[in-house]
């Protein structure tokens, strides 16, 4: 029901959104109008989850699903049947007659064909006078429907009759305006595009005392733009989801594939009522559609969620070996549904709620004594009085909590796997069917060896850098290897030269509205374990057969295994092998009949029984050329799919070309179940012959493969998904420079951004570098393989922006401050031989004024900035000058993710201050005090990094000195981590309540955030602008680095020009754009750079490479390495004093750009650069003659959107930061903070009081900033202490400073105590409640996290992911969820109680404490980086005693209390958590004491 | 690349050359080696740049990043294929290539102290000959017969090429043994012959066909071949046509150079043929590498005294030059070994007159002057400052450059190479040039 078509580059299906759900559930379904009420008062306390379009009034979505009101409709006068003997639901229709009659009798067709009849058509009351424009305008005609007609008999598959009926005439009816909310005779739904407080008003029937139900499921809805249409509000028929399905493309596909064997005897034949799928529809709704599809089939509510949605089931998950099996059995039949969820459910009998496997979404709930039950996003949503409480908890990752409501139950996820593990003898049936390819040995030898090795890898392209810096790395270390500096190549469709197929490929990455994985720290939710075969009878029949699969643990095959898998003979498995080739001298032509031939020969295959097929090029020779093996695959995958024969077997691919890690996710993104490198295993073994490397074969093989399997893990997570089964065929790519025709045909993709080759071009390529092979063979040529010069420059290889003429003349340029030796530069860097960038394709429109009109540089620099380059990755020197220049033009730098020295806030150099004006908060949190933050004139969210988006990044040990680990408040020597995703973004509405957190902290700031240019990221923008952001970075995947893994830098994200266009487009059409400020950046170097990307929407320019060069880098491309010669990115003091830059350099450079824009803009005939932003009319495409050029298509990148008054930003974001809670507690505290005295303040707090404390932290550093300032050290050390009763919203006390002192008595939502800088915080229960605290959450997910100083006690359990990133504050807390203390790197921490799985995962520095009272610890402890030991020392015996004595004091925890009465006995189940790097820097703090003892003992001598 | 940080630990160490005392009496090579440890050692200073300036300024796009790393993992025989890919002939590049390559190398930018590239290349080829890594490559015939007129460095590039891409290539060369300037030229002590006979021995044993003391006039190039290459050089010499040009005494540069070199190749000459600067005062006019060559030359002969004069100013002493910069070659003061083994040095001064008595030369009167910045722009301005004074002298070499020869009309299978098309310069480009032009000619007549 795509409402939205466009010419330019949004595309509907980016869409994202996420929300806030609550459900409440009367235990013994006692039906009351309360419970209705209740539902929507939660809603409405959920709104900040939510978020409204440009008109502020139209909400993205809101709806409730309830039990049928079965007294409600008989007082309406409907003369219904008794209860579940008729069905109801309301409908939305389009609102003219003619085309509401013609669906209407297209129901009342389908019901009477059925033996039913439309008893009636009620007209829902509505009230649209609440509504926004937007909604109005396409508000439909909202009828309720009745159906009956039901015999005795059929009552109990009456439900099914009605789902048969709403699809048949779902299939039937193509209006866009028509849409069935739900058709049952259980529950209804009621939604709409409506705001939470909306739903109320908008549906008068909600209000109606008479209107009851004892169960209610709620939800809001925050989408990324301002289209969201009526039918996509939430629930859907049977569920509502707050997260998003990363894996959708491949479930959707899967799922179109798998219909063919999914008939049951309950639901008949499939393809009445397939598509299972409604199309056009959001992710949230297909995972809707699939879990009511296996309801009505037949399975139970949690077994079908458990089949979509699986936990996690590998050694470190403590489960049991049954219901292992159960999810082993059932991962063969189908890929999970993976991203992050909170689930509620209900079929109006049961309601229950389930998370993902990684817990990325937080539901808590709360049951009372008088058998009421709410679960929400958020704590507080309800008020209850303490004494009614019987029972606090949370869902856990990848756990089933569900209600039968019939029989007043409450079933929790224990009970409930045990009986759906119980269900079949799944164990047994695996262990005697299923085959595992690691287990099988064959005695065949199977030699890796090539002959004519040097002409192969010609012929599959192969050139030294592949050898040398791709293969010999990751067979030596076992991982990939890392490069640096950004990748300034052409793309693949630009370049002249013969392309690897895979080249025309980009990896797409999660930011925002779902968090990347973190892969290695959180290695635990992750498989890549495949079963390939021949899918049976399906899910709907269970049966042993179905297991008949042999079992990869990774899809990366040796020779060998290959050789196995060709030749298991026993059980009946049988494989074809296919060959991959063409008949070269036919061309395009050839290649295009080869692929039929290879499509309905692999059609054949299946029909013959094959369980897998091997494609292989093994057989190319001089007529027949090796095709592709992504095309290949794909055009496989997808044929197969579409004569629904996919899942009936497997596709194994053995080709040539595979090398890289990204060759491996294509294939498997693509289709493949696993796949054989065997040119890359010849390579191996003639290195390893001719003693290039010292390991022997096997164990270069064996790295090589782990590389590439951690690689792949990587690659997965990045998108956030978890195992390989739900990412085969899943499509996270995005490919540029492919025609429309191809992707259409062989790549199941509808759209091209930029149109460009087909299978002409693709067969050349093939063609050239077969001739170019058999050419070398014939003369005999003896040089080694070329440097292709992918990493390197080189004369003749692929060209470089950056180059020897580029470089030096710049340097040159701004050395001297010579304009016309700039000019030169720029001539170099615009006019290439041959086009790099897409801006190269450009030419402008003129129309010349004198340049005197045009506005000066100094107006014209406040547009640059430098790019985010940390305090680490660059040397001291660097950053400074970087600082100054920026200061110095009154333009800005950034500081980077790794903090900023103190320091620097307050002096100056050459009477030019030091302080960065833009502070970067990035996930590891480095630096991050509120001091920094109240110094910063514009705060930036780092979401991705272009160079490595979805990636964490690491500053190895050995660059943090004594500076840096002060600067980044760590420890020196030790590496530092930053996670993959930011653990308090793990949504849109999580990254809008940290842009109000950091508004909170500094109202002053603008908050920026920093996104990478993919397809879609328009979408994310809008939902980033949405969420109250100032200023949008699109970073083009382009950008420089310090450090990324090297197929990160080339393959991941794509060209700024794209993502920046689309971003703008989006913008623009949704009315947002004049809100925001538009900055990109991406290989900028000229004043044609700065014009191009201003015409494509960019009002702010930002530069990190070519800054770097006037500086003094020359390229070398070692920032990793610490050697950079130059004494840019190192930190080594000998290479520092090789620094040859100065900050003028960088004046220079800036001011020489914004005179070269003046000139450009008066040929151009504007005279100021906010003019040109976004006219994309101005711009004129080059021609060209070359042919792989000229199938590029620009008119999506040049569309120009109309809907917004400004095509820049002309207004201000509304923060809504008045009448806050902080505003009363500053008032209160003023007068303290000014004399150093001290006040009490009492406050009842609610969970819509969010980030409580955090302006007045910010209030007080800035009093203590604007002292020091003037040059005033006076010390500010108010007393502020404040209790509060309530259930706190997020953000609790979130970057609380030194002096205030916070006492919360009841409970607290997510990112409590985050970002902590010195402040003090205690939780405990409500005094009246008689729970017991310790087995109770009351504290969310993810506090503490990035805490820097200051103390956190806790009387009771707190979520997942405490601690993360702490690096200086203590804390006790009486029990943890997964992930606690995750890449910790200082303080201390102490669990007194049970912790999550992978508890210290990445831990680098500090000490926690864990009472392991069951002596269990060790398998929750992730013991990678740390030790466990008993508490024996009497230091650490001390400590621990202390921190305990301080719990008791703030929180008077009755546990504390009885481990002080009985201390010797308890220390002794503690065990102390300390990593072994930190460990290695404690003692050699103790060795150092100990000879300055010595030394002042000899000296006293 | 195999140690990332050892320029961090390394210093350059260059071979050097032999002691004074100990060369200064014959014409051996005055450069040592290092040791192929202390080789392996400096190569490891290579820090393979993303961007390597040393390659960009190799007119051959030599690599050095790449064969650096395997002589440094001793993979010699590796290091030479890598290293011959863009250079045909490393033995002389590694002994009289002045290395853009390392002026441009980072490493220079950092501290003044490259990578020593150019004793690399010699060291590699070196070995590879002493190892018999160097054999010919008899390349299958493609019919087409090419003539090259003149057997040096450009000439024997363009027919290295052209004979590995299959053509019948016939080297016509004036002198009676290939070279060029590398034989007529360079003195012995900067490369010995052996190294160039070495050469040719093996281009023979490739099939190339070498005619002697063939005399082409470019007018009348002999028939019979698909394709012609003049390679000819630059024969004539700039003269300094001042009075007293005529005096006995005064002689080109080369008329001394190649002279010694014939004679140490074993060649007879009459006495009163013989130019040597036995017991002379010495003059030489001209401050570039031939004028150092004389002054090396005359040295070994005997002379009584060397005196090196020029007309331009003092170039800049250090490593840098401003005007210049990195990654650019800097036109600073140089200090050959010649210099070092005696001779004054003077800038700014023009020659007026040879002075002679009886015919023979005495002295030349000289002054000095000044450059003044030409108002119009172009060329400065040349102004006498102080008087003329008279430099005594039995012997003048004029080591002065060459003129850019000039050339008919030729046809389209014409091709004209190196010093021949563009003027005096490096041997490094003279290869460079060599090697293209084969390209283009295997281009258009494989069409």
């Amino acid at each position: 029901m795509q409402q939205e078509t466009t010419n330019g580059l949004y595309n509907a299906s980016n869409e994202h959104d996420a929300c806030g759900v609550g459900m409440i559930v009367n235990i013994h379904g006692n039906k009351s109008h309360e419970i209705v009420d209740s539902a929507l008062k939660v809603l409405e306390n959920l709104r900040h989850r939510g978020a409204e379009g440009a008109d502020g009034k139209t909400g993205d979505g809101a709806g409730i699903l309830l039990q049928i009101p079965h007294e409600f409709i008989l007082l309406q006068g409907i003369p219904v049947p008794e209860k579940g003997k008729y069905g109801t639901g309301l409908v939305f229709l389009p609102k003219e007659k003619k085309r509401q009659q013609e669906i209407l009798s297209i129901m009342i067709e389908e019901i009477e064909r059925e033996g039913l009849s439309l008893m009636h058509l009620r007209n829902v009351p509505t009230n649209p006078e609440c509504l926004g424009e937007a909604a109005i305008s396409t508000e439909p005609d909202i009828k309720q429907i009745f159906v009956t007609g039901v015999t005795d008999d059929k009552v109990d598959s009456f439900e099914r009759t009605l789902y048969i009926i709403r699809k048949k005439i779902e299939k039937r009816v193509a209006d866009e305006d028509f849409y069935i909310c739900s058709l049952s005779n259980k529950s209804i739904v009621y939604k709409g595009m409506l705001s939470s407080l909306q739903l109320r008003q908008y549906y008068p029937d909600l209000t109606n005392n008479y209107f009851t139900s004892g169960i209610a499921l709620v939800h809001s809805r925050f989408s990324t733009n301002t289209f969201p249409t009526w039918s996509l509000a939430q629930p859907f028929r049977m569920l509502a989801h707050n997260g998003e399905i990363n894996t959708i493309r491949g479930n959707r596909g899967w799922m179109q594939a798998r219909e063919s064997v999914l008939s049951s005897k309950r639901l008949g034949s499939v393809s009445d009522i397939s598509p299972i799928i409604q199309p056009d529809m959001s992710d949230s709704a297909s995972l809707d559609n699939v879990f009511e599809f296996f309801v009505m089939s037949g399975l139970s509510l949690p077994h079908a969620m458990a089949v979509m949605v699986p936990e996690s089931f590998n050694d470190k998950n403590p489960i049991s070996e049954d219901l292992k099996a159960f999810y082993e059995y059932h991962s063969i039949l189908m890929e999970p549904w993976d991203g992050p969820a909170a689930l509620l459910f209900s079929d109006g009998r049961y309601a229950g709620g389930m998370l993902d496997r990684n817990g990325l979404r937080p539901a808590r709930y709360t049951i009372t004594k008088n058998d009421t039950m709410v679960v929400a996003s958020e704590v507080g949503v309800m008020d209850f009085d303490p004494s009614e409480i019987a029972e606090k908890g949370r869902l856990q990752p990848g756990k089933i909590l569900l209600i039968d409501t019939l029989d007043g139950k409450i079933y929790y996820d224990g009970e409930i796997k045990e009986r759906l593990a119980a269900q079949h003898p799944y164990r047994q049936w695996l262990n005697t069917n299923r085959i595992e390819l690691e287990k099988i040995h064959s005695g065949r030898k199977i030699s890796n060896k090539i002959d004519d090795l040097k002409i192969k890898e010609i012929e599959f392209g192969f050139g030294e850098e592949d050898i040398n810096d791709t293969i010999i790395p990751m067979a030596t270390s076992g991982q990939e290897p890392t490069a640096s500096m950004g990748n300034d190549t052409p793309l693949a469709v630009l370049s002249d030269k013969p392309q690897l197929f895979f080249n025309y490929f980009r990896q797409q990455f999660a930011q925002v509205t779902n968090p990347a994985i973190d892969s290695i720290r959180e290695n635990l939710v992750m498989s890549l374990t495949e079963y390939i075969g021949r899918v049976g009878t399906g899910i709907l029949n269970p049966d042993e057969t179905n297991c008949k699969m042999v079992r990869l643990s990774h899809p990366i095959l040796t020779n060998t295994q290959l050789d196995i898998l060709c030749n298991i003979r026993y059980k009946g498995f049988n494989t074809i092998k296919l060959p991959i080739t063409f008949d070269g001298s036919r061309g395009g032509d050839g290649l295009h009949e080869a692929l039929d031939e290879l499509c309905s020969r692999a059609e054949k295959s299946v029909d013959d029984g094959y369980n897998y097929i091997i494609l292989t090029d093994r057989d190319s020779d001089d007529n027949n050329v090796a095709m592709p093996s992504l095309l290949a695959v794909s055009a496989v995958h997808h044929y197969l799919i579409s004569v629904g024969k996919r899942v009936q077997t497997a596709l194994i691919v053995e080709s040539g070309d595979i090398r890289e890690v990204m060759h491996a996710a294509l294939l498997l993104g693509y289709g493949a179940s696993a796949l054989c490198p065997y040119m890359t295993y010849a390579i191996l073994d003639d290195i390893v012959k001719n003693g290039k490397i010292q390991e022997n074969y096997n164990t270069a093989e064996a790295n090589y493969i782990k590389a590439v399997k951690k690689g792949l893990f990587k690659i997965m997570a990045k998108m956030g998904i978890s195992t390989i089964r739900s990412y085969r065929g899943a499509k996270i790519f995005e490919s540029i420079g492919l025609s429309e025709c191809l992707l259409n045909t062989y790549f199941g993709t509808e759209t091209s951004t930029i149109g460009g080759i087909g299978l002409e071009t693709i067969a050349k390529d093939a063609i050239a570098m077969h001739n170019d092979s058999i050419e070398a063979r014939e003369k005999k040529t003896e040089t080694p393989l070329p440097t292709l010069g992918q990493f390197h420059w080189r004369k003749d290889g692929i060209q470089h922006a950056w180059n020897p003429e580029t470089i030096a003349t710049l340097q040159l340029a701004t050395r001297t401050g010579n304009y016309d030796t700039f000019k030169k530069y720029t001539a170099f860097a615009d006019k290439k031989e041959k086009p790099i960038f897409i801006r190269d394709f450009f030419d402008f429109k003129r129309r010349p004024i004198p340049i005197e009109k045009v506005e000066p540089v100094e107006k014209i620099v406040k547009h640059f900035v430098t790019g985010a380059m940390s305090f680490g990755a660059l040397s001291k020197e660097a950053h400074e000058a970087l600082a100054l220049a920026m200061n110095k033009l009154g333009a800005r730098s950034n500081t980077g993710e790794g903090g900023e020295d103190e320091d620097r806030f307050h002096s100056t150099f050459d009477g030019i201050s030091l302080n960065s004006k833009t502070k970067q908060v990035a996930s590891g949190r480095f630096g991050v005090t509120t001091e920094y933050l109240t110094n910063a004139e514009e705060i930036q969210i780092k979401v991705a990094q272009g160079a490595k988006p979805g990636e964490g990044g690491q500053l190895p040990g050995f660059k943090v000195d004594e500076i840096i680990a002060k600067t980044r408040h760590s420890i020196p020597g030790i590496s530092l981590i930053s996670p993959p995703p930011h653990h308090d973004i793990y949504s849109i509405e999580d990254l809008k309540q940290l842009i109000f957190d950091l508004k909170n902290v500094n109202p002053h700031a603008a908050i920026s955030v920093k996104l990478v240019a993919e397809s879609g990221v328009g979408t994310i923008a809008a939902g980033v602008v949405k969420a109250k952001a100032d200023l949008v970075v699109i970073s083009g995947a382009e950008g420089g680095t310090g450090a990324s893994p090297a197929s990160s830098m080339r393959f991941a994200g794509i060209s700024p020009e794209i993502g920046l266009s689309e971003t703008q487009q989006t913008l623009v059409k949704n009315g947002l754009r004049s809100l925001v400020r538009l900055q990109v950046d991406g290989q900028l170097k000229t004043g044609r750079d700065v014009i191009m990307m201003a015409l494509l929407g960019a009002e702010e320019f930002s530069f990190g490479t070519s800054v770097l060069i006037t500086l003094g880098c020359v390229m070398m491309r070692k920032c990793n390495k610490n050697t950079c010669p130059m004494g840019v990115a190192t930190q080594d003091p000998k290479l520092r004093a090789h620094f040859r830059g100065s900050y003028k350099y960088v004046v220079n450079y800036f001011t020489f750009l914004a005179q070269e824009i003046r000139e450009y803009l008066a040929e151009m005939g504007y005279t100021s650069l906010n003019d040109i932003v976004g006219h994309t009319e101005l711009l004129v495409p080059l021609a060209t003659d070359n042919a792989k050029l000229a199938s590029l298509d620009f008119t999506r990148l040049l569309h120009k959107e109309t809907g917004d008054s400004s095509m820049y930003c002309t207004k201000s974001q509304e923060h809504d930061l008045e009448g806050i809670l902080d505003k009363q507690i500053i008032s209160g505290s003023k007068k303290a903070i000014e004399t150093n005295g001290e006040v009490d303040l009492d406050f009842a707090i609610k969970n819509t009081d969010r980030a409580v404390g955090t302006m007045l932290s910010g209030y007080i550093e800035k009093y203590k900033s604007d002292l020091r300032e003037k040059g005033n050290n006076k010390v500010v050390e108010p007393t502020i202490n404040v209790k509060f009763k309530g259930a706190a919203g997020q953000s609790f006390g979130a970057f609380l400073v030194n002096g205030v002192d916070f006492k919360l008595e009841g409970e607290t939502n997510d990112y409590f105590a985050k970002g902590l800088s010195g402040g003090r915080i205690s939780i405990l229960p409500p005094i009246r409640s008689n729970f017991n605290a310790e087995d109770n959450i009351i504290a969310g997910n993810t506090g503490l996290y990035g805490a820097t100083s200051g103390e956190l006690y806790i009387n009771g359990k707190v979520g997942e992911r405490f601690g993360v990133r702490n690096s200086g504050a203590i804390s006790v807390i009486e029990g943890a969820g997964d992930h606690c203390c995750e890449y910790m790197t200082g303080g201390r921490i102490v669990v007194l109680g049970e912790t999550g799985r992978n508890f210290a995962a990445g831990m680098s520095g500090g000490v926690a404490y864990v009472w392991d009272k069951n002596h269990n610890f060790d398998y929750f402890c992730n013991m990678d980086m740390v030790e466990i030991n008993l508490v024996e020392e009497s230091s650490y015996r001390k400590e621990l005693h202390e921190l305990i004595r301080q719990h008791y004091l703030y929180t008077g925890s009755k546990l504390a209390r009885t481990m002080l009465d009985d201390w010797s006995k308890y220390v002794e189940d503690f065990i102390q958590v300390v990593p072994i790097e930190y460990k290695r820097v404690l003692q050699e703090e103790q060795v150092k004491k100990l000879q300055q003892k010595i030394a002042d003992m000899q000296r006293d001598y | 690349m195999g140690n990332p940080k050892a320029f961090l630990s390394v210093p350059r160490k260059e071979a050097g050359y032999r002691p004074i005392h100990d060369r200064i009496h014959d014409f051996g090579e005055v450069e040592q080696t290092l040791n192929s440890n202390d080789r392996r050692t400096q190569a490891s200073r290579c820090m393979d740049c993303g961007v390597p300036f040393c390659h960009w300024a190799c007119p051959l796009g030599n690599k050095p990043p790449e064969w650096n790393d395997a002589l440094f993992k001793g993979d010699w025989q590796l290091a030479y294929e890598l290293l011959t890919t863009d250079n045909d002939f490393p033995e002389f590049t590694g002994r009289i290539c002045p290395a853009l390559c390392e002026k441009a190398c980072v490493l220079n930018l950092m501290d003044h102290n490259p990578t020593t590239n150019r004793e690399d290349e010699c060291a590699i080829i070196e070995h590879a000959f002493s190892e018999d890594y160097v054999q010919p490559r008899i390349p299958s015939r493609n019919g087409k017969t090419v003539a090259v007129i003149g057997g040096g460095p450009a000439g024997l590039a363009a027919s290295t090429r052209l004979n590995q891409l299959g053509y019948k290539v016939t080297v016509l060369e004036a002198c009676e043994s290939a070279g060029g300037l590398l034989r007529y030229g360079i003195p012995n002590f900067k490369l010995n012959k052996a190294i160039i006979d070495r050469r040719i021995a093996l281009l023979e044993a490739e099939g190339i066909e070498f005619k002697y003391n063939q005399n082409i006039d470019s007018t009348k190039l002999p028939k019979g071949y698909d394709a012609y290459v003049i390679a000819s050089g630059t024969p004539t010499a700039r003269d300094l046509t001042i009075p007293g040009r005529e005096l006995n005494g005064v002689y080109l540069a080369l008329e001394m150079l190649s002279q010694q070199n014939r004679v140490l190749a074993g060649m007879q000459f009459k006495n009163n043929e013989l130019v040597n600067a036995k017991g002379k005062d010495v003059l030489v006019i001209g401050g570039g590498d031939t004028g150092s060559d004389c002054i090396g030359t005359a040295n070994r002969q005997g002379a009584k005294s060397v005196t090196q004069i020029e007309i331009m100013p003092k170039p800049p002493v250090g490593p840098e030059d401003p005007n210049s910069p990195w990654p650019n070659w800097p036109r600073t003061m140089k200090t050959t070994s010649s210099h070092e083994e005696g001779c004054t040095r003077r800038w700014n001064i023009n020659s007026l007159e040879f002075l002679g008595k009886d015919g023979k030369l005495t002295g030349v009167k000289v002054q000095e002057i000044t450059w003044e910045p030409n108002p119009e722009g172009g060329r400065p301005i040349m102004k006498p400052v102080g008087k003329p004074e008279v430099i005594k002298a039995d012997m003048v070499l004029l080591a002065m450059g060459f003129l850019k020869p000039q050339h008919p009309q030729f046809q389209d299978n014409v091709f004209v190479v190196g010093d021949a098309a563009s003027g005096a310069s490096l041997v490094v480009r003279a290869l460079a040039s060599g090697r293209d032009i084969a390209e283009e000619i295997d281009r258009k007549l494989s069409h």
